[in-house]
This record gives structure tokens, C-alpha cells and sequence, in this order.
């Protein structure tokens, strides 16, 4: 049967065009029921035995969500417990309009075969396909649609043998809906009403999300923000250009204080500074407003205030430290000003954190908070609080009403108790959004059947370099090797230098659950006692890894090369390698010093270090950049796991031999796939920073009066070599620390999608990654496209696609950063364990940045920053005074400037599980009533000091 | 907000129909009097009037005249109401001469011109509603309009359009597909020879893909083909009933020709 759908619609340039669909009614669209004789289908969804226990409905029951549901109480459908669910196409449709990860969310369950959620195309079935009638809202026709497909249901299946005892529940929260289901004589509850119902699983009432009905008991009546304006408003302020649209930003330091990043033409891009609980308007992390500039005569200045949010209190002390924010300052450190007037899109996901437990015993409203402390705190309701302290758990955001202080939120799981190892790094993996779960049975299923071997086809297609002394140089306990070396004299006195890399992408086919999971993945995760493979571990720790004396398959990147670097020649070649030694750094290092030894892999090693001097050499005349940033090592112990020791990693003169290889490499690989595939290369790029980034860093030479200059790379590099001052060699390597903190983030983009491919860093015109397939997919697609071009595999349709290439590399971006943020908090945990087993560390440190009330300080032998606070609540504060220009902080009598040596006391402050952290506090200069003494007295008497 | 999902996980396009599916097909053949030979179709809500004269001796300049074989001319144009926006210029415009040129092609791979030398035959095609698939539309209609002129063809001359959407062959895109971004192919098949008179794409399409959905374009053709071949005998059984079985004349030989029968004139 065909229906013509006609409809209006507004253009984007804004005039209004008739569009005519054809719209066609089927009825062959089964309702998939095992119950059902009368419909054709294969393999019905929806089970016999659909029973879930509850009060309401005793016997079988499939359930029928509405829009509303399922957009807000997801987490209940999540649930493993629910089950024989049917989800409507207008649901589905309605879904996806409103929320992309709800609609993503959705999916997954649909997908999962386990939960027995079934789509009806009702939209398109010839008796469930309704038209809008004359003076109905588009809402009202779909709650319309959805009752009608509800009807069907229970009529059709009523005809089915043996479902006299089902029953089609249809959820609604709405209550006009509800009722003229009930008219029609559907069977038809609240959502709290069937959820409450549930005897046997009581815990399911926590994760209902609030509605708006319960909001008005919660909290007073008072009106604590301004009304956000309506989108439309909001469309038409952007379009006038008198809002701003952007992302918002909450400062970590500082819970009343947030950015807004306006993504500008170009390079317009600004900031726009939001300051004060009114101004920042309910807005959370992430999420996309819109913002009013204020008059130029409120503009404020960035508070260097470090304020954190501590729970209920009164009002007047919050206006309090909304006024400590506000000082003079000089009319140049103004920056725009502006107020949350409008949300575009919320960007809540769930957060992991702990519960602040209510002080009235039954409460059953609690207030929790956050691991990421730019997230406010959230109000949640749950009978279970007892049972969920000292526990890590984690809470969805529902929503923030006008008269709430904190948005409302309910409980979507627990994850385990607090300070646990595991919890610890469940919750930093969830937080930074890394997949960690095991590889799913689909995904083992392709890799290749042990025992494996190499057979005489793949040695046809491939050079045999097995005769070569090949070796591979890595860090201790390095079990994925992904890359080795090699290096021999020619007749004619050249030399031939060899990469070879691990051949990932022989055994990752493209598109294939493995190769999708890896996609997905991006990248290896290290944390400190842990990693999170990309691959399984038989590939990447067996199959692929090239371990000394076995043979493995390689891609092989070889030149020829004369005594002075100069590349003669370079070929590209899939190869069957068995390298003669796994080597460590240090191992490597010990064998060129060592004169006696002349064996080939030694010589071939003095060969390749003598090579990688000049290759360096020669990089940082053209303009690289060597910057520095503090890593440690920790020493493990092997049974507690608990780390015993801390060390910053030692770079060697072989670390930067294997590097000068792989960016050799890297260089090579790249302009090789950009010549051969000019629109669909992935490449790397490192754009140049703007030359306010460096502000900081200018600011700090300026007070050792030391000019830096920055207008480009091989200026900063010469000036960063330049700038020394006597009797104070760590003096360099803060300014490196510095200049790190002013890059920009290197990326991976499609050659295809942008036309600037220089890497600042590098100073490379063209960069690439090609030599850690193991742990980075970039490089599998890199080996991918490189083995096409040098005819070895062939081609599949996304390789050539530039914007499917594109996505991908906005996920490999992504997913690069979240892990390097996992990092650097895996080692932040490990730290903070160390101190806990340590008791306190008196230590030298430097001043790295001084703030209002505070500094922050490097611990250069852990490579640990930390802040000493110069206010507490509980005694009287010293007199501080701030000049944003030196900066300094004058404390009493005394001045800190930046680089300024100090001595601090560390320890770890466990006084809050919530967040346990280190704190440092000042041991030298002595200022009287601010520092503190040498922690010989007793930890006990110390740590009631520390604590603010 | 996210834009139209062309491919449900069901199976279901955005109108309803499977991946393969046809848009409902209805076709009129001779519906002017003063033409050789006209047909109108309707695929969905794509319209399409087709009018043939000839052959007849070449008009214009000589110049172009063919020895050996008829000259084919063809004109494509578009109602200034066919589009949800009026049209500004109904053709001439570089769509539709590229359109013209197509159709041109087309009709000269299936038409067997050299029973005609010396002469022209024109083919006049219109879109009256354009709802995707406007090539496919015009092929179809000009079939059934020179076979009602009774040229001899050397067979059907089907024509359907397919895209790729999620790893599928979506055969017969209307218009919110073909606009939905994706490949769109163009295909006209002699469907009993399989032999294609026209193949045109101009997105970019990974080659592992091409077959599939060639193939998938083939199908639709042929499924096309049976309906024009209905529309053709159902014709010719209301033309024989109007001239009482007179002098009809219609041949199953590979080689179609349905020679209009003369006592049609004098009714």
C-alpha cells in the first residue's frame, strides 16, 4: 500500500519548501514473538518465558517503552533484568533526533541478543502506520503512534495459542498519554510504578532517574539561577553574533570559575572568561553553551585563586569566595567577560566518584562527588548509603533545575571499594574512557590458530633477511617488540641500515571484528602495573613481537646511507626477519662502551649510534625541538604490587639511537604514502602554537633575565640552549618543562581533509607513525596503505576513503589523549601509594608557577608537582600580597618568585578518601606561622597541621 | 540533529521499501495522438512524459545526415514545477544537455539505426516530477514511446539507478537517497542479452564494491523490464481489441518490433 507523505520544511537559507515522500505500508513486517504462529519469522526476539517478577503484572509481559523513557531512564532499561522489551521505530526515530549517545546506547542493547529487545518498523506496518491529523502535535501523533502499535500488539497476540496469560505493558510517564491509554484499555504504568514493582530487585529503584514531578521536593522554592533561554533565542543571539556559542570549560582549580572556548573562523578562536556561580548558570564540563559577553567595564581577570567546592554550606559564605575572586588588577590582564545565558548540548556521561554521605541518618538523599573536580557535585537518591560508603560508585547526571544548588543525579553502579588498587584503576580507566574489558570471543576467533608457523607461500611473497644481524633495543620488561635494528657495511663503503617493524597488519585483516576492536581501542594503554592491550596479547606479546631467535614477519624499511648520514636510497619491503638479540638500553649502551667486544651485533650497533649523532645533529640545525618533561619509574614489588621505589627515567645515548631510527623511519614511510595516496595518507602533524602560549614561558625568563625567543622552532631551540644560569643547572630543564606546557597536541589527520602537514616539534615537513603497530593502530593503517603502495596487499574501500579515514583519526586523537591522561593518573595513584607507605619525605623542590594563594612546586627527584596552600580555614591567614606581573607571592616578609628553591614536606593526606592526594607544605624559608617544621616530631602532630 | 538514517537496522529504507526493492512502477503507452509514438511513466513520484517522431529525413543541416544509419536525436528538459523549488530554466542548462547526450547513447546502443539510413528519429523527454532517478525515468518512458513509434529495438532498453549505503546495494534511490550523499549509479541494460548500453557514475566508489552493486543494478533492471513488458502487451491487447484484431502484427523475436498497426489512423 503506498502513502505519500507531504510536509513542510524551513530551508537553511530560510525559505519554506513542500517536501513530498513516498511513503510505503508493508505487511510483511512480523511482530517477533515466539508466540506468534500467524507471523512468518525466523528467529523471533521476544521469548515464551517472559516473566520478570513484580507486583503489578504477575504473568508474561512484553514491555513497551515511550520516548520519553527511554531517552531518561535508560539505565533502567540497561539493566539485565529487563528484558522483552519492544521498542517502537517512532521511539527509535524520535530517540535519535533528540540524543546521539542515548541513540548509540540504545542500539548496543538492541544488538544484544541476551536482552531480547525488539524493533517494530510500526511507521511502515499497514495496520500501526497513522497519519497526523488535523491540529495534532507532532509529539501527540507519535504518543498516538505508539498507543496504536501498543493495541495492535495486545490484539495480535490475544489470537496467538497459549498467550492468553501475556500481557503488552506499555511505560509511560506522561500522564495525558497514560490516561488515554488507559482509556483505550491498554495496560499501562509510570515508569517508578512498575520499576517499585520489581520484589525480587529492589536495587533498580536507585537508578531511576528523577523526573520533574520529585524535583520540587528536593529542593527549596527558592530561585538559585537565572532561566536558561530557549533554543530558538539562542539560534537567533548566535546568528546576530550577540551570544557566543562554545564549549564550556570549569577551571580545575577552581569550582566558581570556568572558560568558554569560542571556535572562531580561522584563528579567531577566543576564550571568554565565566566567573560566579550565576554566571556559570548550571553549566557542566563539556557541554556546549551559549554565553553573553558583559559591558567591558565588568570584565575580570582570570583569579589565580585555587578554591574548592566544599559541600553544603551557608550562602553568605559562598558570597564570600565569590568575592575573593574579584581584586584590582591592571587594565591589560582583563579578559572578556561573559555569563551562561543557554545550553546548545549537554555532554553528561555518567561519573565515577564517591558518595558524600547526608549527616541525617535516614536521608535518603546524598550529595556526591566527582572524581574529575570539575565536575559539581551531584544530588542522588538511594535507600542504600550505608552499604555505598567508602565505595567507588558511579551517578548519571538527570538534570539541574532553576532553585537546585547541585544537579540532580541517580546511581547507575558500584564499582568497589575506595583506595582499592582495582577500584582505583576501574575508576581511571572508566574516567578517561578507556575499553578495557577482555577481547570478546568474536574478536579471538581471527587470530591465527596456534601452533603457528611460517609456510613456503608466505616465504615467496616475502624477502628473507633472516641472514641479517637484526637486533632489538627496548625498555626493561618490554615484552611487545615492535621495532629492531640493523646496520652492515656495503662493497661499495656505504652503509645499509635497516627498520623493521613488526607486520601487524599481516595478521589483522582489514575489517574484522579484531581489526574493529583495535580501531575502537586506538592504542595501547601502560598504566603503572598494567597495560591495556590493543591487540591480544598472542599477537602482541607472541605472533607479532620480534623477540631474538625466533622468526617472525617484519616490515622492512631499508637504506642505503654513506658515513656522513646522507640517505643514497631507500626501499620499502615485507620481510621474514629473526633477530639475534633483545637487547635493553642499557644492555645496548654497555656493549658499544665496552671495547672488547667486536662481535656483529656490537659493531652493528657502534655503526648505528655513530649514524644516529649525525642524523640528531643535523635535526636540531634544521630547528627541532628538544623538550623535557619529568617521568618516573616505579620499582614494583613483585608480590604486593605496591610500588617501592621512585625513579625518574634516565635517558641514555641508545634511547636517542633507536629514536633517530624511528623518526628516520617515520619520514621515509610517510612521504612515501603521501606521494602515493595524496588524499587518503594519515599522517601526523604538530601544529606551531599561538604566541600567547608562550606568555608563561617568557615571563619566567624574563625574571632570570633570559630572553626567549619564539617566532620559531629553531629560535626557541637556540634560546632554550642559550638559556643557562650559573650555579643552577636545573635551571634548563624547568624552562624545557615550561616550553613542553606551551605546545600544541600533535595530531593524526588525513592528508586529504587539511593542508598543513608541518610538524613543529620535529621540524619535518612531513611526519607520520609508522614504527609501533603493536600498540598504536595509526601505524597499522600507515603499514596498510604503505604495503599497497609498494604492491605487497591490496587496497579495501575505507583505506581510500578520506572521510571515513578522517573519523578514524578523530578517534585515534581522542583516544591517544584519554591515555596519556590515564597515565599520568595511573601515576599519580602509584605516587600517592608510595607516600602512603613512606609516611612524610622532606625534599628539595622548585617554585613552577606562583598563584594568589598559592605555589605550586616540582619535586624534581619524582618528577612530582604539587601546591602549597599559604590559607586555611581554621587558623588566621598570613598576609598575602600578588603582583601578576613578576609573578610573585610575598608571604609575610617573604617573596617567591618562580624558579625559587624551596623545601617542603610530603606527605599524603588521607583525611578524605574522597580524594586522597599529596600535600606538600613548606619547610624552608622558615616563615613563621606558614612553613612548617621538619616532620621529626611525630607525623601525628604534623598532618593536623597540614590539614586544611 | 543527525541526518536521515537511509538504511534502518531492520532492513527498511527511509519510504519503507527492502534494499532491493522497486519503487511502484505505472506506465501509459501512446498518449498523444499527433506523436509517433509517447508514453508517460510514473516511478514513485518521478514523472515522466516521452514523445518520439520518425523516422523521418534528416531537418536542419544536411550536414548531419548518416549514411549508413538513422541520426538519433534526443532532448531532455525538466518542468519548471517538477522540483520542490521551481525551476528557473526547464533546459539547456549543462545538466540536462549532459542528460540529452546520455539518453543520446543510450537509444543508439539499442535502436537498430542502420534499417533507417539517411534519416533522424527525435526523442522528446520531459520530467514532470522529479523525485530521483531521472535518468532511469526518461530511458523507460523513451522505450516504451519508440516501441509504441513501431522502430525496431534490438530489446528493451532498462534503465534503473542504485547507491551504497552501509555496505549495501540500495537499488531505485529516490530523491532523499540520491541527495543523502553515497554513490549513486546510473544503468541501462538490455536485459536479455545482459549486454548495458550505458553505465554512469560519478561518485567515488571503492573497486570491491563495483561488482555488488552493478550487479544489484542489473537485478533491478531486469525486474523493470518484466514490468515494461507487461505494460507493452497490455497495450497491444486494448489496441487489438479497438481494431478488432485487425492487422496486428507482434513478433516474441529477439528482435522487438511493434509496428503501430495502420488501421490506428483511421480511428
Amino acid at each position: 500500500m503506498l502513502k505519500s507523505k507531504t510536509f513542510v520544511k524551513k530551508t537553511r537559507s530560510g525559505g519554506v519548501m513542500k517536501i513530498v515522500r513516498e511513503h510505503y505500508l508493508r505487511d510483511d513486517i512480523w511482530c517477533g514473538s515466539e508466540f506468534c504462529v500467524e507471523c512468518k519469522q525466523e528467529s523471533p526476539v521476544l521469548q515464551k518465558d517472559a516473566c520478570i517478577e513484580s507486583n503489578l503484572c504477575s504473568s508474561t509481559h512484553y514491555l513497551i517503552p515511550d520516548t520519553n523513557l527511554v531517552l531518561h531512564q535508560l539505565d533502567i532499561l540497561e539493566d539485565p533484568l529487563i528484558r522483552n522489551v519492544i521498542i517502537l521505530q517512532t521511539v527509535l526515530q524520535e530517540v535519535r533526533h533528540r540524543s546521539a549517545p542515548v541513540y548509540k546506547r540504545m542500539k548496543d542493547i538492541i544488538h544484544d541478543a541476551e536482552k531480547h529487545f525488539y524493533v517494530f518498523t510500526n511507521e511502515h506496518h499497514r495496520e500501526t502506520f497513522i497519519e497526523r491529523e488535523q491540529a495534532e502535535s507532532a509529539n501527540d501523533r507519535n504518543d498516538r503512534a505508539i498507543r496504536v502499535a501498543a493495541k495492535w500488539y495486545s490484539e495480535h497476540l490475544k489470537r496467538a495459542p497459549q498467550a492468553e496469560e501475556l500481557q503488552i505493558v506499555l511505560l509511560t510517564n506522561d500522564r495525558g498519554n497514560k490516561e488515554k491509554a488507559d482509556e483505550s484499555g491498554l495496560v499501562v504504568y509510570k515508569c517508578e510504578e512498575y520499576i517499585k514493582s520489581l520484589t525480587a530487585n529492589p536495587e533498580l529503584v536507585d537508578r531511576l532517574a528523577l523526573t520533574s514531578d520529585d524535583q520540587n521536593e528536593i529542593t527549596s522554592s527558592k530561585i538559585l539561577f537565572p532561566e536558561h533561554l530557549p533554543l530558538s533565542r539562542i539560534q537567533a543571539g548566535i546568528k546576530s553574533s550577540t551570544l557566543l556559542q562554545g564549549i564550556f570549560r570549569a577551571s580545575r582549580d577552581n569550582y566558581l570559575e570556568a572558560t568558554v572556548f569560542v571556535h572562531g573562523e580561522g584563528d579567531e578562536s577566543t576564550e571568554v572568561l565565566i566567573q560566579g556561580l550565576q554566571n556559570l548558570n548550571r553549566a557542566v564540563y563539556q557541554d556546549v553553551v551559549a554565553v553573553e559577553l558583559l559591558p567591558r567595564n565588568q570584565w575580570v581577570a582570570p583569579s589565580s585563586v585555587v578554591l574548592q567546592d566544599e559541600g553544603p554550606k551557608d550562602e553568605d559564605k559562598e558570597e564570600e569566595s565569590e568575592n575573593m575572586l574579584k581584586c584590582e588588577v591592571s587594565e591589560a590582564m582583563l579578559k572578556p567577560t561573559g555569563k551562561v545565558v543557554g545550553i546548545i548540548k549537554r555532554n553528561w556521561r555518567p561519573f565515577c566518584g564517591m558518595l558524600f554521605k547526608s549527616q541525617i541518618k535516614e536521608a535518603t538523599r546524598h550529595l556526591f562527588t566527582p572524581a574529575d573536580r570539575r565536575i559539581p557535585r551531584i544530588r542522588i537518591e538511594t535507600r542504600q548509603a550505608a552499604a555505598l560508603e567508602g565505595q567507588r560508585i558511579m551517578v548519571a547526571i538527570d538534570g539541574w533545575p532553576k532553585h537546585s544548588r547541585y544537579p540532580n543525579g541517580h546511581f547507575v553502579r558500584n564499582l568497589g571499594s575506595a583506595g582499592d588498587k582495582e577500584t582505583e584503576t576501574e575508576v581511571l580507566l572508566l574516567e578517561h574512557d578507556v575499553p578495557h574489558q577482555a577481547f570478546s570471543q568474536a574478536v579471538l576467533s581471527f587470530l591465527p590458530k596456534m601452533p603457528w608457523a611460517i609456510t613456503e607461500e608466505d616465504m615467496k611473497k616475502r624477502e628473507d633477511l633472516r641472514h641479517l644481524c637484526v637486533c632489538s633495543v627496548d625498555p626493561p620488561g618490554c615484552t611487545d617488540i615492535d621495532d629492531t635494528l640493523h646496520c652492515q657495511d656495503l662493497d661499495n663503503g656505504n652503509l645499509e641500515v635497516g627498520v623493521h617493524i613488526a607486520d601487524v597488519s599481516h595478521f589483522i585483516r582489514p575489517g574484522n571484528a579484531l581489526d574493529q576492536e583495535a580501531a575502537s581501542r586506538g592504542t595501547t594503554v601502560y598504566l603503572c602495573e598494567r597495560r591495556i592491550d590493543m591487540v591480544p596479547e598472542l599477537l602482541s606479546s607472541n605472533l607479532c613481537s620480534l623477540r631474538s631467535n625466533v622468526e617472525r614477519f617484519a616490515f622492512s624499511c631499508i637504506w642505503e646511507i654513506n658515513h656522513n648520514a646522507e640517505i643514497l636510497s631507500t626501499r620499502f619491503t615485507k620481510s621474514v626477519i629473526n633477530s639475534k638479540a633483545s637487547l635493553t638500553y642499557a644492555e645496548a649502551q654497555m656493549r658499544i662502551d665496552d671495547a672488547h667486544m667486536n662481535d656483529d651485533i656490537t659493531k652493528s650497533l657502534r655503526g648505528l649510534n655513530k649514524l644516529a649523532k649525525i642524523l640528531k645533529k643535523r635535526r636540531i640545525e634544521g630547528g627541532a625541538l628538544t623538550l623535557s618533561s619529568p617521568e618516573v619509574r616505579f620499582h614494583i614489588d613483585s608480590e604486593t604490587h605496591d610500588p617501592i621505589d621512585l625513579q625518574t627515567k634516565e635517558l641514555k645515548e641508545t634511547n636517542s639511537m633507536v629514536e633517530e631510527f624511528m623518526l628516520l623511519a617515520n619520514i621515509s614511510v610517510a612521504q612515501k604514502i603521501y606521494d602515493e595516496f595524496s588524499e587518503c595518507a594519515l599522517l601526523r602533524k604538530h601544529p606551531a602554537p599561538p604566541p600567547s602560549n608562550y606568555d608563561i614561558l617568557n615571563k619566567a625568563a624574563k625574571s632570570k633575565d633570559i630572553v626567549i625567543h619564539t617566532d620559531s622552532a629553531k629560535a626557541l631551540a637556540d634560546s632554550l640552549d642559550e638559556a643557562k644560569v650559573d650555579g643552577f643547572t636545573y635551571f634548563n630543564t624547568l624552562l624545557r618543562i615550561l616550553a613542553t606546557r606551551c605546545m600544541m597536541q600533535a595530531v593524526y589527520f588525513c592528508s586529504g581533509m587539511d593542508s598543513d602537514f608541518h610538524h613543529y616539534g620535529l621540524a619535518s615537513p612531513i611526519y607520520t607513525h609508522f614504527t609501533s603497530p603493536i600498540r598504536r593502530y595509526s601505524d597499522i593503517i600507515v603499514h596498510r596503505l604503505l604495503a599497497v603502495a609498494i604492491g605487497a596487499d591490496t587496497t579495501y574501500p575505507d583505506l581510500m576513503d578520506k572521510h571515513k579515514q578522517s573519523t578514524l583519526c578523530n578517534n585515534l586523537n581522542y583516544r591517544h589523549k584519554m591515555a596519556q591522561y590515564a597515565q599520568r593518573a595511573s601515576v599519580a595513584f602509584h605516587t600517592q601509594l608510595f607516600f602512603k607507605s613512606r609516611g612524610n619525605l622532606n625534599e628539595d623542590g622548585f617554585i613552577l608557577f606562583v598563584r594568589k594563594n598559592a605555589i605550586i612546586v616540582l619535586i624534581p627527584k619524582f618528577g612530582l608537582e604539587g601546591t602549597v596552600f599559604f590559607e586555611s580555614k581554621d587558623k588566621a591567614n598570613p598576609r598575602l600580597t600578588f603582583d601578576e606581573e613578576g609573578p610573585t607571592l610575598t608571604v609575610e616578609n617573604h617573596a617567591f618568585h618562580m624558579f625559587d628553591k624551596v623545601k617542603v614536606t610530603i606527605s599524603l593526606d588521607a583525611s578524605k578518601i574522597q580524594h586522597q592526594k599529596i600535600r606538600m607544605a613548606l619547610i624552608e624559608p622558615v616563615i613563621p606561622g606558614v612553613s612548617v617544621a621538619p616532620p621529626e616530631d611525630g607525623p601525628e602532630a604534623k598532618k593536623a597541621k597540614l590539614d586544611r | 540533529m543527525a541526518g536521515l538514517e537511509l538504511l534502518s537496522d531492520q532492513g527498511y529504507r527511509v519510504d519503507g521499501r527492502k534494499p532491493s526493492e522497486l519503487r511502484k512502477v505505472q506506465a501509459r503507452m501512446g498518449v498523444f495522438a499527433q506523436a509517433d509514438g509517447s508514453a508517460y511513466i510514473e516511478q514513485g513520484n518521478t514523472k515522466a512524459l516521452a514523445v518520439v517522431y520518425g523516422p523521418h529525413e534528416v531537418r536542419g543541416s544536411r550536414s548531419r545526415t548518416l549514411h549508413d544509419r538513422a541520426v538519433i536525436n534526443c532532448q531532455y528538459s525538466m518542468a519548471t514545477f517538477s522540483t520542490a523549488e521551481r525551476k528557473r530554466r526547464p533546459h539547456g542548462d549543462r545538466k540536462s544537455s549532459e542528460m540529452s547526450l546520455h539518453l543520446k547513447q543510450t537509444f543508439e546502443a539499442a535502436v537498430l539505426t542502420q534499417l533507417y539510413p539517411r534519416s533522424q528519429i527525435d526523442i522528446y523527454v520531459k520530467i514532470l516530477q522529479s523525485d530521483g532517478g531521472n535518468y532511469s525515468a526518461c530511458v523507460n518512458a523513451a522505450t516504451l514511446a519508440v516501441i509504441d513509434a513501431g522502430i525496431p529495438m534490438r530489446d528493451y532498453v532498462c534503465a534503473c539507478s542504485a547507491g551504497f549505503v552501509e555496505d549495501t546495494p540500495l537499488a531505485d534511490l529516490c530523491h532523499a537517497e540520491e541527495s543523502g550523499g553515497g554513490t549513486s549509479l546510473a544503468l541501462a541494460l538490455l536485459p536479455r542479452g545482459g549486454q548495458i548500453a550505458l553505465l554512469q557514475m560519478d561518485a567515488r566508489l571503492h573497486q570491491d564494491h563495483l561488482d555488488t552493486l552493478i550487479e544489484a543494478a542489473m537485478t533491478a533492471c531486469k525486474g523493470l523490464s518484466d514490468v515494461l513488458d507487461s505494460v507493452v502487451r497490455q497495450h497491444l491487447q486494448e489496441v487489438s481489441v479497438l481494431t478488432r484484431d485487425l492487422g496486428v502484427c507482434f513478433s516474441a523475436s529477439p528482435c522487438i518490433s511493434v509496428r503501430k498497426p495502420p488501421a490506428l489512423y483511421l480511428l
